[in-house]
């Protein structure tokens, strides 16, 4: 089991003392049961997030980034699900001890949630109106008229031409777009502190997915919220985020603010991750460098490093021991490499054209 | 909290829709309901079936100043064959037979519609449950009604009516408790798939309790297979209500049931007389037919697949 207990930066257990830190997730462990046997889907991932920032948690299908957001919403059914760790603390409470009533009023009341495919994550037979403005009944026990103000006052702020006449719209009625705009009025309305994307802009258009992520970062200021964004595309990372976590296989590998993470990456799936995107600015001879093999299988991890069946750099030691995730440069930056060192060099420019955060 | 039928807010007065604001880049979707409703009227023999059962209805409401005689006076000599004065003619004892099926509407129309409600009632709330909740408690709830499925419903109205008496209320608690498995299967179905949904995992991340998750999200978009289930059922209880009058469960003379009608008219009285048996006998016939014919067309009407 990975561990962060090694790292140069102890981390003490608890509720956090620094109180700009709104959620710290501590050694989180979400694991499923299966006929084949136990799936460690997360698998002792810890980290803060402080008002205002952007989050992003990176990482293929299947290595635990869904599966974090569940399990700190509580979304999870258990059984099959086990979740563990030493605490989810959001706003003095631990997550994972809370009663279910208690829970219910984070989830959409404090914490708000925006769903990967705003096709699907609308019900089809009641109207966007309705959809927004149950939040406030339900959350703020607003009146029917209120509500409907708010629905209103909600599309308008996420940018739908004629938010009067829209509100009383059913989703099919609507573009993707406007469908991932109507969601995140939704998740917006009760005025949450935590924002949880989930892979917000994969099912838009390319040319909409811009759009859509100046919406969240205005609204996140408008609003004075954190975004937990859970993202593959590591574009979108470049643009938006604060920190940034890189997960495979259900452990965290990387950790770092988003320049620790483009310009002294030091972890080989980072590298890799970055390496398989196109990039504008480099020459057209470039080639994109897949990450080669298929994630590994969740019951059967590999010895050693789960990376190493992977890994361009891959040695003897990566095969035997399970490199612990610990402080390689800067005061917070951290990467589950044993030769995260050896990586200095390896640098690769960001995949975005960005200028200081 | 004002629990309200689910479409309700989308049409509660107050949330008036405002009209366009004369730049109409609003794009022109209609809801399924409205689709629907299209596809249900080119139905013929669908519309059919509706206008009958409107007309019955009418019929029913207004039976006192339809019906030339009361359903149980004795309006005129025993068993005599239609004529002006007695249309559908008398029966043994010399009642009005137009005037007991003027009248019978009433029972069946409200045995139907009251038993359906019944079975609706239950039958969703347990396929809600049982889909919804899934694992040990489907598990438990599908077995409970494997039970009653084996259990012969002709006895269990038997037992019913010899507790509570021969009465229209026993018989829609008879229909009423034995109706319900199969719709309550056809909802867990429904809810098994279509919690599963996105919108759903929503409802739940956006602290919604489990009822009103249930309730207000999955169950709306459940209701076709349910509405058509219904309308079929009312033919079906009037149906099993006419065979269970006339096995003598069912409401006691004078009341003016169909079923009982043609039980009283008795196998002798279909070579002696005839009208005895064929006017309520063709009542039940027509109404089954046409809650059938207005199940199929709502069925078409709101099956997406077929736009």
């Amino acid at each position: 089991m990975t561990s962060v207990t090694d790292t140069a930066e102890a981390r003490t257990i608890g509720p956090p003392t620094d109180d700009r830190v709104i959620l710290s997730v501590q050694n989180l462990r979400t694991s499923f049961k299966t006929d084949a046997g136990l799936v460690k889907a997360v698998d002792g991932t810890s980290f803060d997030i402080k008002r205002g920032e952007v989050f992003a948690i990176v990482g293929e299908s299947g290595s635990g980034k869904s599966v974090t957001a569940m399990s700190i919403m509580g979304l999870l059914p258990q059984p099959p699900a086990i979740i563990e760790g030493d605490g989810v603390f959001w706003k003095g409470r631990d997550l994972l001890k809370v009663s279910e009533d208690e829970m219910r009023k984070v989830r959409g009341g404090e914490i708000g949630m925006i769903f990967q495919d705003p096709l699907t994550a609308l019900n089809p037979v009641h109207t966007v109106g309705r959809q927004i403005a149950e939040m406030g009944r339900i959350h703020e026990n607003l009146s029917r008229k209120q509500a409907r103000a708010r629905a209103i006052e909600m599309l308008g702020l996420v940018g739908i031409p004629q938010p009067n006449s829209r509100v009383d719209n059913y989703p099919h009625e609507f573009s993707g777009g406007m469908r991932q705009r109507a969601m995140i009025a939704m998740a917006i309305t009760c005025n949450p502190d935590l924002l949880i994307a989930d892979e917000p802009t994969t099912a838009l258009d390319v040319t909409v997915q811009a759009q859509v992520l100046e919406v969240l970062l205005r609204i996140k200021n408008e609003i004075d919220s954190a975004i937990m964004l859970i993202t593959h595309d590591l574009g979108v990372v470049a643009g938006m985020a604060d920190n940034v976590m890189v997960m495979y296989a259900g452990r965290q590998v990387e950790f770092g603010t988003v320049r620790e993470i483009f310009y002294r990456t030091r972890h080989p799936y980072t590298l890799g991750l970055m390496a398989s995107i196109p990039r504008l600015d480099t020459d057209e001879q470039d080639k994109l460098i897949p990450i080669r093999g298929a994630p590994p299988s969740m019951i059967k991890l590999p010895p050693g490093c789960s990376f190493n069946p992977r890994c361009d750099f891959a040695q003897d030691r990566c095969r035997e021991e399970e490199p612990a995730l610990r402080l390689v440069t800067g005061s917070s930056h951290l990467s589950a490499c044993h030769f995260a060192e050896e990586l200095e060099g390896a640098d690769l420019r960001a995949v975005h054209d960005w200028s200081e955060p | 909290m004002a629990m309200t039928e689910p479409h309700a807010a989308a049409m509660a007065p107050g949330l008036e829709p405002t009209p366009g604001d004369g730049i109409s880049d609003v794009v022109e979707g209609r809801p399924l309901r409205v689709d629907a409703m299209k596809r249900f009227t080119r139905n013929k023999l669908a519309m059919a079936g509706l206008i009958f059962i409107f007309f019955l209805a009418l019929v029913a409401i207004f039976a006192p100043l339809v019906a030339p005689y009361g359903f149980a006076e004795f309006a005129g000599e025993s068993r005599e064959a239609p004529s002006w004065n007695h249309l559908f003619g008398t029966d043994t004892t010399g009642r009005d037979i137009f005037s007991r099926v003027v009248y019978g509407a009433r029972v069946s129309l409200k045995i139907g519609i009251l038993t359906t409600v019944l079975t609706l009632i239950i039958g969703v709330t347990y396929g809600a449950v049982a889909g919804f909740f899934g694992g040990a408690a489907d598990s438990l709830l599908m077995r409970i009604t494997d039970i009653f499925l084996s259990i012969p419903y002709i006895v269990l109205a038997i037992a019913i009516a010899t507790i509570f008496g021969r009465s229209e209320n026993s018989i829609i608690l008879v229909l009423g408790l034995t109706g319900w498995l199969a719709i309550s299967r056809i909802v867990r179905s429904s809810f098994l798939g279509l919690k599963e949904q996105e919108y759903v995992e929503a409802a739940h991340a956006q602290g919604f309790k489990k009822s009103r998750v249930m309730f207000r999200h999955i169950l709306p978009n459940a209701m076709q297979p349910i509405i058509v289930y219904g309308t079929v059922a009312i033919g079906g209880v009037i149906l099993s209500e006419a065979a269970l009058s006339f096995l003598g469960v069912g409401p006691q003379s004078p009341t003016p049931a169909w079923g009982l009608m043609v039980a009283e008219a008795g196998s002798g009285s279909l070579t002696s007389a005839p009208h005895m048996l064929f006017f309520p006998g063709f009542a039940i016939f027509l109404t089954v037919l046409a809650f059938v014919l207005i199940g199929d067309g709502l069925r078409d009407a709101l099956d997406p697949k077929l736009k």
